[in-house]
């Protein structure tokens, strides 16, 4: 079966979505990610959608469930490299994503990321040291 | 309206929502529309073929390049034979939703495109028109 690999980098997972994804894929994609991020502890989820041209709001609504799925699961995600055109259509359409943390790049993504584990870890006061 | 240029498509599958995205995307390329507005139709055919195919049990979508004399413009037309809308209002209304969806389908798309027509017949199904014009 057709799936869009996920990248494991010590506490995060990296997703390129770089395919125009029917709904089963983009179904598929979030199951997996569920899985990946319980099965490794992962604290932190970066998803690159650079490549997307499109995200009608269908595609919305699983990127924003990804990011609740993942919070549940005590992981942090960032979305990073919508172009601007998706982003004025998302709008336009009526989905603001809520809840959806967001980056300009992935190098922005994975500082912003860093960040949100971080105070998180502070919060629970969960210290690895 | 004149219509220069139509080719149909079944709308019978998730396969063929990705299929007419494509095609719309290369129909309004060659008629140069912006990226933005590229985005936008794109955005649209994407939410009526969803709901072609989740509410009217699949259908059809005819792809049309028209002209009303100053004006071309790509116009998309999605058709089924499903249970067709009892309520149209509540239909077009931000939010609601008889699926599993977010209610943003029709409302949404509507917001996308330049004219916007929708009839539907309980029983019968569903026709929605819409263009976007360069």
């Amino acid at each position: 079966m057709e799936r869009i690999p996920i990248l494991r980098m010590g506490n995060f997972l990296l997703v390129t979505i770089q395919v125009d994804m029917h709904d089963q894929l983009a179904m598929t994609l979030q199951e997996d990610l569920t899985n990946a991020i319980a099965k490794y502890g992962s604290r932190g989820v970066l998803i690159d959608i650079s490549s997307l041209e499109i995200v009608d709001s269908f595609i919305g609504r699983m990127l924003a469930n990804i990011s609740g799925m993942a919070r549940i699961l005590d992981a942090q995600t960032v979305l990073v490299g919508m172009q601007p055109a998706v982003a004025i259509t998302l709008v336009e359409l009526g989905m603001s994503m809520p809840g959806v943390r967001t980056a300009l790049n992935v190098e922005a993504g994975m500082d912003l990321l860093r960040e949100l584990v971080t105070a998180n870890r502070m919060e629970t006061g969960d210290d690895d040291s | 309206m004149t219509t220069l240029k139509s080719e149909s498509m079944a709308v019978v599958a998730s396969a063929d929502v990705v299929r007419l995205r494509q095609k719309v995307r290369a129909w309004t390329i060659e008629l140069n529309f912006s990226l933005v507005d590229q985005t936008k139709m794109i955005t649209a055919s994407s939410e009526l073929a969803r709901n072609t195919l989740d509410h009217g049990g699949g259908g059809t979508c005819v792809l049309e390049i028209v002209t009303n004399g100053s004006r071309t413009g790509l116009r998309l037309t999605f058709e089924d034979h499903g249970p067709g809308i009892p309520d149209l209002d509540l239909a077009l209304t931000d939010g609601y939703s008889s699926g599993g969806g977010m209610g943003l389908g029709l409302s949404g798309s509507k917001r996308l495109v330049n004219e916007f027509q929708i009839a539907s017949n309980v029983g019968e199904g569903t026709r929605v028109s819409v263009v976007r014009w360069k």
